[in-house]
């Protein structure tokens, strides 16, 4: 099940005001990339490891841009302080969907999937997870609130 | 300890004067570990940002950033080489993004300066850091070290198309230097956001959409 469509995720940051995605894609987010890159109005940027990420959406931010941070939970583990520098140290309001490796899979014993949630509570970010269609608009309402409340906000996106 | 060329490395404080000297008014200037520290002691501007604390490997990414989101903009990226040899990739993100505005100078001064001077891993490899860049697809690249004419060949490179990759190397900072007391971060993203938008950061963005809770 994929939760998302490629054209419903490019709809939905569109009205999110998204103007550039940062990301490396996992299996699920690749099937976006052609809707992703045919959105007017967004930029996908690709990085070639997941610590480029962060301070990449930091100076797009600097700039006046809107960018999103798309990875895998196994990106995120990985670029962990890019994450808690710019999150704590520069203080900027990142938003970032975060798909969650085998969290679909009954009884994974993937240890990506049991990190999931301690990380992303260790890092103290504010996060909700979409683990189903009717979750979707968790997606829209969630980054609204935290870019008005001016704080990172997290979407972890079951797949 | 590290064992820089002396006969080939320059004053670091030399290096960056040059660059203070080539820096358009409207440039921004991203600086990282040592150079964070020297940059402010030889100029200041308010386009300026020292990204200090910052995350190892970071600048080159965040100055990428700012290029892309204003690109009428210079932007110049000081990067040590511990710094980028933790993020090699970046060369080639930069390449693929088409930052025809970035510069990356690399101040190789061949050791981690700022934790003591011990080696990098590439300290005695003698890693061509022109041709990583050449590979990447940067298509301005210099080497530059004590040797050679490198004020005009530095002059030279900026007036290239970028993006544009200098390999300079360098002797590792004066330790009373990297002493520097820095601005707070939060004053200087103030300060560089005002300058890059021309209006203040934050609480001044209009807010989208109703908040609804989950």
């Amino acid at each position: 099940m994929q939760i998302f469509t490629g054209d419903q995720i490019a709809a939905e940051l569109t009205a999110l005001g998204i103007t550039d995605v940062i990301w490396i894609p996992d299996t699920d987010m690749g099937r976006w990339e052609s809707a992703l890159e045919s959105e007017k109005g967004l930029s996908l940027l690709r990085v070639c490891r997941e610590g480029e990420a962060w301070p990449l959406a930091a100076g797009l931010m600097l700039g006046g841009r809107r960018p999103l941070v798309m990875m895998q939970t196994t990106g995120l583990y990985e670029s962990g302080d890019a994450l808690r520098n710019v999150v704590y140290d520069l203080n900027m309001p990142v938003a970032a969907l975060i798909g969650a490796r085998n969290w679909l899979t009954p009884h994974s014993t993937d240890t990506a999937r049991r990190f999931a949630e301690p990380i992303l509570d260790a890092w103290q970010l504010d996060w909700r997870l979409i683990a189903c269609p009717d979750d979707r608009p968790l997606l829209r309402s969630h980054l609204t609130q935290c870019r008005n409340e001016h704080r990172a906000g997290f979407i972890l996106l079951a797949e | 300890m590290a064992v820089c060329d002396s006969a080939a490395a320059i004053p670091l404080r030399d290096v960056l004067q040059v660059l203070a000297d080539l820096r358009g008014e409207t440039d921004v200037v991203v600086t990282n570990q040592g150079s964070s520290r020297v940059w402010p002691l030889l100029t200041r501007h308010p386009l300026d940002l020292h990204f200090n604390p910052s995350t190892m490997g970071g600048c080159v990414p965040l100055a990428l950033g700012i290029v892309l989101s204003q690109p009428q903009r210079q932007v110049l990226a000081l990067s040590g080489d511990g710094s980028l040899l933790m993020n090699l990739g970046c060369l080639v993100s930069v390449v693929a993004a088409g930052a025809r505005g970035l510069t990356v100078i690399l101040l190789d001064n061949n050791c981690y300066d700022i934790t003591g001077g011990q080696n990098t891993a590439a300290s005695s490899l003698n890693v061509d850091f022109a041709e990583l860049a050449r590979a990447a697809g940067f298509p301005a690249v210099a080497a530059l070290d004590g040797r050679t004419s490198w004020q005009e060949e530095l002059t030279g490179l900026m007036q290239q198309p970028g993006p544009r990759f200098g390999w300079i190397r360098v002797e590792p900072a004066l330790r009373e230097d990297l002493q520097t007391r820095q601005e707070p971060m939060a004053d200087q993203l103030q300060r560089l956001r005002t300058h890059l938008n021309g209006r203040p950061p934050g609480p001044a963005e209009p807010e989208i959409g109703g908040s609804r809770k989950p």
